[in-house]
Order: C-alpha cells, then structure tokens, then sequence
C-alpha cells in the first residue's frame, strides 16, 4: 500500500475542509472496499479522512413520515434497526444478502453508495481499464464478460455496480443529502446518483469532488407487506449478484396500486425498472401480469459475449420476486 | 559503508536511477520520498523499519537489525485496548489492525489468511460487533474495545465456545479457528439481541433470543471460510453454544427385542 496522510476528521464541515485543503484527498468509511483496493494499488489516495465514527448515525423519522438513514451508521445497525425492519422491510432483506455480518457490521450506509465496480479488469492493474486509467481501453468488452452489463453499457466500460442496498433504494426511492466542500448541503434523487459509464466510466456517480455524504432519506414507507429481494449468485451466501432483483408492490383490493422494481448485477447503475413499474399498476397481481412486465423488463437489454443467460435470469427473475412478494400476504 | 548509511546523506537529487527504481516500486512518490529521505537523514537506522521494506537488501551482513521497529511513513501514536489491555504505539498510517496484532504486539491467534477480507480467518470483536481486522486501520482503533481470540478465556476456563470447538472437532488444521470462534462469540450475541439474517423467516416480528437453526448458522458464518470443511462441527458447536444441550449423534446397539421387532416387521 502507498503511503498516506491519515486525517481523523471531527466533524462533516472539519471533513469536507480536510478534503479540501490536502492532496489527492479520499474518505474513508468502514474500509471494506477502499481498503482493499489501496492494498491492490488500484486507489492511491494521499490523504485519507477517516468519517465512519462522525456523528451520523441516526435513524430519524422524516417530515414526510419517511426515515433518514445516517451516513455513518453502519449497514448491520440500518438492516437492524426496528423502524427499518417494521416500515421498509424490502430494505432490510435486501442490506442482509449483501457481503458477511462482519462487513456489515463495518461498512456505511454512505459508502455502500460508493462501492465501486468488482469488474476484475478494474482491479487487475496490468490490464487495460477506462475507470481505473482513463484511456487505457476497456478489457472487459471483448474480453472475459460474463459477470458483468446488459443495460446502458458503454463503449468505454461494461462494469456493474456491485451493492444490494442501492437495487432496494432504487426500488423504494429515496434522496441522498450531501455536504459540498462550501459548507452548503445538496439532495440529490436517489435515481440520479449513480451515472452510467458513457465516455467518462471514471466517474461512478453525480457528486463533486469533495462532496461527502452525511445522509440517506427514504421516501415515505412502501410495500411494507409485499416485498421479495431475489439474489441469484454463484453460491448461495457471500457472493456478488448475477441477477438480482428488489420488488414491492402495495396491493389494494385484487388490484396493484403501487409497484417498486430494480434490477442488479446488470448495469453501471442501480437500474429501475420502470417501464415494468408503471405497467403493474392498476392490474391484478398474478403470474401472467408478472410475465408481461419481465417482458417489458428485459425489452432493452444488450448482451455481450459471455452473458447472454442474464436476459432469461433476469426475466426469471423479476417473475419469481414478484411472486415471492404477492406470497408473503396470500 | 552500508547502502542505507550512504541515503542518511542524499537528498532526492543525489539518487541513481536504480535507487529511483527502487523508491517507486515501493511506491514512494514526491513528498513521501521527500519525508522518507528527511527521515534517513535525520535518525539512525535504529528508528527506521517497515514491515514491507526489504530490509536485507540494504543492511550487510553482520549488521544488526532493530528489534523495536517503529513507522516509517506518516507516523501516528494510536492508544489501543485489547483484551483490557492498554497499549500506546506509533505506527505507520497504513498499518492494519491485525497487522499491529501480530507483528506488533505478538497476539498471533488473529490470523492472516487472504488479507482482502474475503475468508474471516482475521476476525476479531470490536466494540462488541465481529469485523475484519485484515481490512481495519490500526489508525481508526483509538478508544475502542478489542476482543481478539487470546481474550476469550477466563484464565484456564475456556470460553464456552471454545469448549464446544474442542467437544466437536470444529477444525482441522485450525488456521480459520480463532477467526470461526470470535464470529461465533458475536453471532451468539447477535441471536441474543434479536438481529435478524437475510434467512429469518417473519424478521418484522421483532423479539429477542433468535433460535439459530443450522440454516441460520450456515448463512450467518459464511465469512468464515474453513477450507478443511469442518462447517457440519462448526454448527454442533455453536449449537451447542447456545443451547447447552449436547448435538452428538446419538445411538447404541440394538437390543435382542428390537432386533426381533425389526425381523418381524419385514
């Protein structure tokens, strides 16, 4: 690992001024990704600010009658918490397939949105990658592709993005709140947050250099009784996602009148469906219903080489979580 | 003269290619070559080392190596406590919490197995919560309360989980032991809180005391990798753990009476 300045930041504003005034500055949360890519030399921050132990670590009901999720707390106490248990119960499921209760128990809610790719090009630094170098080309795109998009890729980069909790935000809706390096906060919609690769694959997400996050608002309690997070991996614990899928649906006399549905393991972004969303609105809640909104699901999906199968997995996939919710309360 | 002797007096100008080389593979850059030199030049050899500096390379043989080896690199004073147990150390920013365990404080229970926080063998308690140590600053320590595997006994009385690894072979070659036996420690804690696992059934009905079944044990140990495949003791032990009720098979020869039931019955 490079050498670095390690900086214990006191407060948000004390962090964002750290961020500000050192060089090549990077946070640092519960360590279980930036770690360990400082330790495959594929990050090389110079200053490292420590904010995983800042006061952030609330969970506080919002005005809207939503929760906001502290930044800082991490994803075993939010998966735990008995308001996020009782109220977003997709949430819950969804954090508890993600990773070990050990990383659990160290990774942030922040820096869960910050996970960054698991494309093994990214993290080979011998091989040519345009998120790591700008540049370099991409060597997943003819290469070995079988882990990674069917949705929004770009010439430049097909990486996944690899969090479980960002397909159950994208699902729910919420609204990530940020501190800019100025000492003014900034929201930004969940469903904005991550970008796709385009031509700058560098960039994961929207935030300016130096933003750090300090909290996650959920929209107002959905799908509370009917919600299914479907985890196809390659082994049945502690494995990244192939396909996977959140669902929720509110359900209201024989009739859906709200549906959540996001897909991961297939795009740079957590990638909401919601063609399929809108269509299962206002129907009866049964498999055909559920087989024409995997329909519309997968209708805009490009395989490359190795991972044509992701298209049936996940048609499959968005059929049997929907299943699984519409089960929960029959 | 040794090599590292001649660098106590060069400044970043005074170096050959070949040093140049050797400073970027190890990746000193700029103001940590800068710092790093400063260092050379203004201490002796004797406050100088880094567990990834190929320290033969540069010191002759004959020459002594310092026992104490402190930071080389943005040094840091952490106050840690483990096992209730306080220790103040300077430690080079970059140094992981397991890495102060063993190299630094001889606590070798805590184990190196991949150091990418893939296997658990590494696992230890802090602040009452199972985490990966491999992946931890020492750096982010200060004023936490750290149970590694050497804290778990009383004395000569071994924690109870460690009695029922023992009672049920829970290992093989025992490398992932200490790692497998801290996670449990905390999992009994975790099913005594009420927390729930991705395979609760029903987790909105919130109580406490969660009775681990092995599916449950199964899922909530998949970050500790035993590569003998102990897993099938793994579970009686933890079984055990919580329940105190005994998880060996259990079965004793037939007698006569049933030997003839079973003969009739056919």
């Amino acid at each position: 690992m490079r050498p670095f300045n390690y900086i214990a930041s006191t407060s948000p504003a004390d962090a964002v001024a750290a961020n500000a005034g050192n060089p090549a500055p990077h946070y640092l949360g519960g360590g279980t990704n930036l770690i360990d890519l400082m330790k495959e030399d594929v990050e090389r921050p110079e200053t490292l600010i420590e904010v995983a132990s800042l006061d952030r670590k609330e969970v506080e009901r919002t005005a809207s009658g939503g929760l906001r999720l502290g930044a800082m707390l991490s994803n075993t106490e939010t998966a735990n918490h008995p308001d996020v248990r009782r109220d977003y119960p997709l949430l819950t499921m969804t954090m508890l397939a993600a990773a070990t209760e050990q990383i659990r128990n160290m990774a942030t809610n922040g820096g869960n949105l910050l996970q960054r790719t698991r494309c093994p090009y990214f993290y080979e630094t011998s091989m040519p990658c345009n998120k790591r170098e700008p540049g370099s080309g991409c060597g997943a795109i003819n290469g070995m592709n079988a882990l990674h998009a069917i949705f929004g890729w770009s010439e430049s980069c097909v990486a996944t993005n690899p969090s479980d909790m960002n397909i159950a935000l994208a699902a729910i809706g919420a609204t990530v709140e940020v501190l800019q390096p100025n000492g003014n906060s900034r929201r930004i919609p969940f469903a904005d947050f991550h970008r796709l690769p385009g031509d700058e694959p560098q960039r994961d997400n929207n935030l300016a250099p130096g933003e750090l996050i300090v909290g996650i608002e959920l929209d107002p309690p959905k799908f509370s009784d009917n919600y299914y997070y479907l985890k196809i991996r390659e082994r049945s614990s502690y494995a990244f996602a192939l396909v996977s899928v959140a669902a929720g649906m509110q359900l209201e006399g024989g009739r859906i009148t709200a549906a959540g549905l996001a897909m991961g393991g297939v795009s740079h972004k957590p990638w909401k469906l919601t063609a399929a969303e809108e269509y299962l609105v206002g129907k009866a809640p049964e498999t055909a219903t559920f087989e024409a909104a995997a329909e519309i699901a997968m209708r805009d999906a490009r395989p490359l080489e190795e991972n044509e199968y992701k298209i049936e997995m996940g048609r499959r996939a968005v059929v049997r979580a929907l299943q699984q919710a519409l089960d929960r309360t029959a | 003269m040794s090599k590292l002797k001649e660098w106590q007096h060069k400044s970043e100008e005074d170096l050959s290619d070949d040093e140049k080389k050797i400073f970027n593979d190890l990746g000193l850059f700029g103001d940590s070559r800068r710092k790093f030199l400063g260092k050379l030049s203004a201490a002796s050899l004797s406050i100088w080392a880094a567990s990834n500096f190929k320290l033969n390379a540069l010191i002759p043989a004959g020459e002594e190596v310092p026992p104490a080896l402190k930071a080389l690199l943005n040094e840091l004073e952490v106050k840690l406590r483990i096992n209730e147990e306080d220790y103040t150390l300077n430690i080079d920013s970059r140094t992981s919490l397991l890495d102060v365990l063993r190299e630094r404080l001889g606590l070798t229970g805590s184990k190196k197995g991949c150091g990418h926080g893939q296997c658990g063998a590494c696992t230890v308690i802090i602040d009452g919560r199972r985490k990966l140590s491999c992946l931890t600053l020492a750096a982010t320590c200060g004023d936490k309360e750290i149970t590694t595997v050497e804290g778990l006994a009383d004395g000569e009385n071994l924690h109870k989980v460690q009695a029922a690894f023992v009672k049920y072979d829970g290992y093989q070659c025992g490398y992932c032991t200490p790692g497998q036996i801290c996670s449990s420690v905390a999992l009994l804690e975790e099913a005594k809180r009420g927390e729930a696992s991705y395979v609760t059934e029903d987790f909105k009905d919130i109580r406490e005391n969660i009775e681990l079944s092995e599916e449950e044990i199964r899922e909530r140990m998949s970050g500790n990798l035993c590569r003998c495949g102990a897993y099938n003791n793994i579970v009686m032990a933890i079984q055990e753990s919580q329940t105190g009720e005994d998880q060996g098979t259990k079965w004793s020869f037939a007698t006569a009476e049933e030997m003839e039931e079973a003969g009739k019955a056919k």
